[in-house]
């Protein structure tokens, strides 16, 4: 019953077959271009970044350090010198960049998940549930250090990671997720837990200023510890969304199509959901809420690559890495008198208007 | 038998939508399925897609629980084309079409020669071929639903199932569908069921009619045999003229107003609907 070839106009569909193929291999190598030059400005921004600051460093000693370090040659220049550039300036600047490619992929996830273009990482409750797991910390005045680390992340993490699980077991209804009621209960599980932050705020004034500055997002005194701590939570996440990129395609042509086309829809939006709640969790636990990245980067992505998932979760990777490195080192230079900005401020005053300019080329393009 | 059901009861939550289900449908059938609206035609085929598990009775596919097929595998056997497809991202229709070929795929494997075969094949036989590279964003209601035809072929099914997936469009593109479907019928046995109000595309097209009403199939044979008028009248209450076509040989349906001798008296008795 299964069909051979058909012989009709064989030649025809060789030649047809050929050039499809051909042009299949050409968009795999603009492609593989693409990610050669990403990565090269990815390498060069974190040298870059690394030499910006108060303290000016070189080529030379970076490499000096870098290679003492990788135990390839003798302790290197000062150590003052070697200090700014491996243990405050490289570690911060790897932090954003590992930051960014989280909450870009998470981006992707989302928007491709819940067909929603305005859906980012913090659509579902994920940030808010981050937020009130360090102010319930701040006010109970937990201190001290796990794992030689302050236990705000790891607030943060069970904060964001107990909202997802609310959303998740608020928008099951009989064994099926749909995306509607994931983001109603985004929303709920998000102003309830607003309002129980601001309780927690005008209940204990003391920890105002803490909770505030930790909710507007910053890189500011972290270190290669926070790497440690993000790497597991980002590589687990990546790997999912990576592994379901070609579902997340069909995912898009709704529910019941992709059941029709043999796509398992509530295990795989589960998945898929987990993994971007993990890559959000991750980042919002190490650097706070920073906004813009998760929205802008993949809509940016979209524009250039197309939707294709398999190819827009590894561009927007790179480019909210690289979107990262950057904002934070405007956040670290921008004001004359030294200080720091918050980089959530930075992103959002960046990503506001150029989110507006997007929105508006694509209405112009009639894309929505 | 590719279908076989027996006693099958469907319904959603606490409501019963169709009772007591027997039938068979053999390899290479053409089956149209028709009833008046809101008679359970999108249950059976939902649940015929495995979408809506039954509450009762057995249904197979192939021979097998269609419950306890793996969803890759059912989707290499059965595909479903939609009443429409709204698709929110502008995937070009060779992407779309590539979907496709998801059952068949390797996890993470790359696409294969083959599968690109199939997809540029499906495109042909629906004459999608130039919109290859276009966005599906910004074609039209009948070119996206041939292309999501084309998608459904590239499954490579025995079983094609339609939800009312040419409802939408003009008669010229209805039967261009139909057309296809056809061919594809004939040449390679395809078995194809589509649900259908169009009841003379269903008579000039389906060689076996199944008429659903009231929670159950009410008539089911070989369209000449139940494209009758007495048939029609039961269904649809309403009075229809079945003439034969003295050139093609199929039956079709003349509709008559309503109003004058009219074979629903409560219609016609009801004040106010008569028609100037």
């Amino acid at each position: 019953m299964k069909v051979a070839s058909p012989p009709a106009s064989q030649v025809d569909r060789t030649a047809e077959l050929t050039e499809a193929l051909e042009r299949r291999r050409a968009e795999m190598r603009r492609f593989a271009a693409a990610l050669l030059a990403l990565g090269l400005a990815l390498f060069l921004s974190v040298g870059l970044a690394t030499g910006i600051g108060r303290m000016e460093v070189g080529w030379n000693a970076m490499a000096a350090v870098l290679l003492n370090k990788l135990g390839l040659a003798a302790a290197p220049v000062d150590r003052t010198t070697e200090v700014v550039i491996w243990g405050i300036r490289l570690s911060r600047v790897v932090l954003s960049a590992l930051v960014g490619a989280s909450l870009a992929t998470a981006g992707v996830v989302f928007q491709g998940l819940l067909l929603n273009p305005l859906a980012d990482p913090f659509t579902i409750g994920v940030s808010t549930g981050a937020a009130f797991g360090v102010a319930l910390l701040v006010m109970l005045g937990v201190g001290g250090a796990f794992l030689g680390l302050s236990p705000l992340p790891l607030g943060a993490l069970v904060g964001a990671l107990g909202a997802m699980a609310a959303v998740l077991v608020l928008s099951r209804d009989a064994g099926r997720i749909r995306k509607e009621s994931l983001i109603l209960a985004g929303i709920v599980v998000s102003t309830f837990l607003s309002a129980l932050i601001s309780l927690i705020k005008s209940l204990d004034e003391e920890s105002l200023s803490a909770i505030v500055f930790w909710i507007m997002g910053s890189f500011s005194g972290r270190g290669w510890i926070h790497v440690g701590f993000l790497l597991p939570y980002a590589a687990a996440g990546f790997l999912l969304a990576i592994y379901h990129g070609r579902e997340l395609d069909i995912l898009a042509l709704g529910e019941e199509q992709s059941h029709f086309l043999g796509v398992s829809v509530n295990q795989v939006r589960l998945k898929l959901l987990l993994g971007a709640s993990l890559l959000t969790a991750g980042a919002v636990a190490v650097s706070g809420v920073i906004g813009f990245v998760g929205l802008v980067v993949p809509h940016l992505c979209r524009l250039l690559a197309g939707p294709s998932h398999g190819r827009l979760l590894v561009l927007s990777a790179f480019t909210g890495a690289l979107t990262l490195i950057w904002a934070d080192v405007l956040a670290r230079v921008i004001l004359a008198s030294g200080q720091e900005l918050p980089v959530g401020v930075v992103t959002a005053l960046l990503g506001g208007p150029f989110f507006f300019y997007l929105l508006k080329t694509r209405q112009a393009r009639g894309m929505w | 038998m590719v279908i076989r059901a027996a006693a099958l009861e469907l319904g959603y939550g606490d409501r019963l939508v169709l009772a007591g289900l027997d039938f068979h449908v053999a390899a290479g059938e053409f089956v149209g399925i028709l009833g008046p609206n809101g008679c359970g035609k999108s249950t059976l085929l939902h649940a015929l897609s495995g979408l809506l598990p039954p509450r009762g009775g057995s249904l197979t596919v192939m021979e097998q629980a269609l419950g306890a097929i793996p969803s890759r595998l059912r989707a290499q056997t059965l595909a479903v084309v939609p009443q429409s497809s709204e698709v929110r991202f502008p995937f070009s229709c060779l992407e779309i079409v590539l979907m496709g070929r998801y059952p068949h795929r390797r996890r993470l494997g790359s696409l294969t020669a083959e599968d690109l075969l199939w997809a540029l094949r499906s495109m042909r036989r629906t004459t999608t071929e130039p919109l290859r590279d276009r966005p599906v964003t910004q074609i039209s209601g009948g070119e996206c639903q041939r292309v999501v035809i084309a998608r459904a072929l590239a499954q490579d099914p025995r079983i094609l199932l339609l939800d009312e997936a040419t409802s939408c469009l003009d008669v010229r593109k209805k039967l261009e569908i139909f057309e296809i479907l056809k061919h594809l019928n004939q040449a390679r046995s395809l078995t194809v069921l589509c649900a259908m109000h169009d009841l003379n595309l269903a008579a000039l097209y389906c060689r076996r009619l199944m008429f659903i009403k009231d929670g159950r199939i009410i008539r089911d044979g070989p369209t000449e045999a139940v494209f009758t008028p007495e048939i029609l009248a039961a269904v649809y209450d309403t009075a229809m003229e079945v003439r034969w076509h003295p050139v093609y040989h199929r039956p079709y349906a003349v509709m008559l107003p309503l109003t004058p001798g009219a074979a629903a008296p409560e219609e016609t008795a009801t004040p106010g609907v008569a028609r100037a």
